[in-house]
């Protein structure tokens, strides 16, 4: 029996701090939670260029001027989509508190309420064109489909990170991915929001925060 | 009258004794306060090592390690773990350490940080114990009780019939055959040995034992 192996069975904390140290090799320090939920968004505000650059940015300033549930509801998914990147970056270190979980939540109140508000247009404004089924699949395909470039930043973003809570992290991240889909869906959504297209949002951003929390913490979980 | 002018006079010194001791405990240093202040030190200490571990420095590094090992353990003891599970705590909080430590900022508390992971991997050893002992039980007695399917109390008489029966077959062989079973087969010597031993050729040898187990096939059939 080796000296490595007889200290093995007799020390192992000893055995593995040598091994540690052994293995030791200079790091570069992770960016601060801050700065990389600046770049997350300065990403998401690219995307945001992009879309005014090829949409009817009037007609769109217009619709959401004319009702002020809608962008109170841009408002809130807005903030809900920043609140919750820096909650992510913050979460996905060690030494954070898990409470910066509840970060979004204010957002997100107001981005649910003022959406809502969409379900009582046809009693408070009657002949309202309102979305439907068929309008309501293009925003589901919207959602989901910028969700994916938006989440693989994310994830590659987080691909250093070390969390001890891999599948909050990971669904507020979905969360974080899913509000900036919905807000980005207002360059290309030509019509109020109603109960349909209120329930296909709802349908959209659960989809894009379960497959966030069940895949990305899946990675997250593994990469350690 | 003069008990009652002595007793007062002893109560005044009291009181003016301890209010002497009240002033001189005001006046020193608390031991609160000094704790605090060994504890601040320590901190910094253990947070120049990491962020010169960081830089590759080893020494500093399994300095930290060593140190850090009591720290955990209390750690782990508080959050309730014991006995042996303890060391095991121990050693995944040190992998996670090494793992997680380009995510440790030195403008923060490096306890915080330790205490932080500790106590999750504690609580994760915990569930791992507690999920355990659904499904396994501490039972020596019961272990001691289970008749062993393997056991075979049989065998050793099974293997003297076999022995004899076979003795038996072998001795009704022919004299070069039974030679030949004996030497090659039984006491598995080489051909060359056997030759040696029996005045035989090598040849002579293969063709003996081929008979003789071709014979002894015949003879024996499902016996053995």
């Amino acid at each position: 029996m080796s000296e490595n192996e007889f200290m093995k069975g007799v020390e192992p904390v000893e055995q593995l701090i040598d091994d540690l140290t052994g293995k030791l090799v200079p790091v570069r320090r992770l960016w601060s939670p801050w700065l990389r939920a600046s770049l997350w968004v300065g990403a998401v505000l690219a995307i945001a260029a992009c879309l005014a650059m090829t949409t009817d940015v009037a007609a769109m300033l217009h619709r959401l001027g004319e009702a002020t549930d809608m962008w109170l509801a841009v408002v809130g998914s807005s903030a809900t989509a920043i609140l919750a990147a820096v909650a992510v970056f913050q979460l996905s270190l060690p030494d954070r508190d898990p409470r910066w979980a509840l970060l979004p939540l204010p957002g997100a109140a107001l981005w649910i309420g003022a959406s809502g508000l969409g379900c009582l247009r046809h009693v408070i404004l009657p002949g309202t064109h309102v979305a439907s089924l068929a309008d309501t699949r293009n925003c589901l395909v919207f959602i989901i489909g910028l969700s994916i470039p938006l989440s693989l930043v994310m994830i590659f973003m987080l691909r250093r990170a070390y969390t001890l809570r891999p599948n909050l992290t990971a669904a507020i991240g979905g969360l974080a991915v899913a509000s900036a889909a919905a807000t980005l869906l207002n360059f290309v959504h030509p019509f109020d929001a109603a109960a349909t297209d209120l329930t296909v949002h709802v349908l959209a951003v659960s989809i894009v925060v379960m497959a966030n929390r069940f895949l990305g913490g899946g990675f997250l979980s593994a990469s350690k | 009258m003069a008990t009652l002018s002595a007793s007062l006079d002893i109560a005044a010194s009291r009181r003016s004794e301890a209010q002497v001791i009240k002033l001189k405990v005001a006046r020193s240093p608390m031991p609160h306060d000094e704790a605090l202040d060994e504890r601040q030190r320590t901190d910094q200490r253990w947070s120049g090592w990491m962020a010169a571990a960081q830089s590759g420095d080893r020494a500093a590094y399994n300095r930290l390690l060593r140190e850090i090992v009591v720290p955990i353990q209390r750690i782990a003891r508080r959050q309730g773990v014991e006995g042996d599970q303890v060391n095991d705590v121990v050693q995944e909080v040190l992998s996670s350490i090494h793992k997680a430590r380009h995510t440790y900022d030195p403008a923060r508390s490096f306890t915080a940080w330790l205490t932080t992971i500790s106590q999750r991997r504690a609580i994760d050893c915990l569930r791992r114990t507690a999920r355990h002992s659904k499904r396994e039980r501490h039972a020596p007695l019961a272990y001691e009780a289970y008749a062993d399917p393997h056991t075979q109390p049989d065998r050793p008489r099974d293997e003297a019939d076999r022995a004899l029966i076979l003795g038996a077959a072998i001795s009704d062989l022919s004299e070069g055959q039974r030679e030949a079973v004996e030497h090659l087969a039984i006491r598995e010597l080489s051909l060359a040995e056997t030759a040696r031993l029996t005045g035989k050729s090598k040849g002579a040898l293969k063709v003996n034992l081929h008979r003789a187990m071709k014979t002894l096939r015949a003879r024996l059939g499902g016996k053995l």
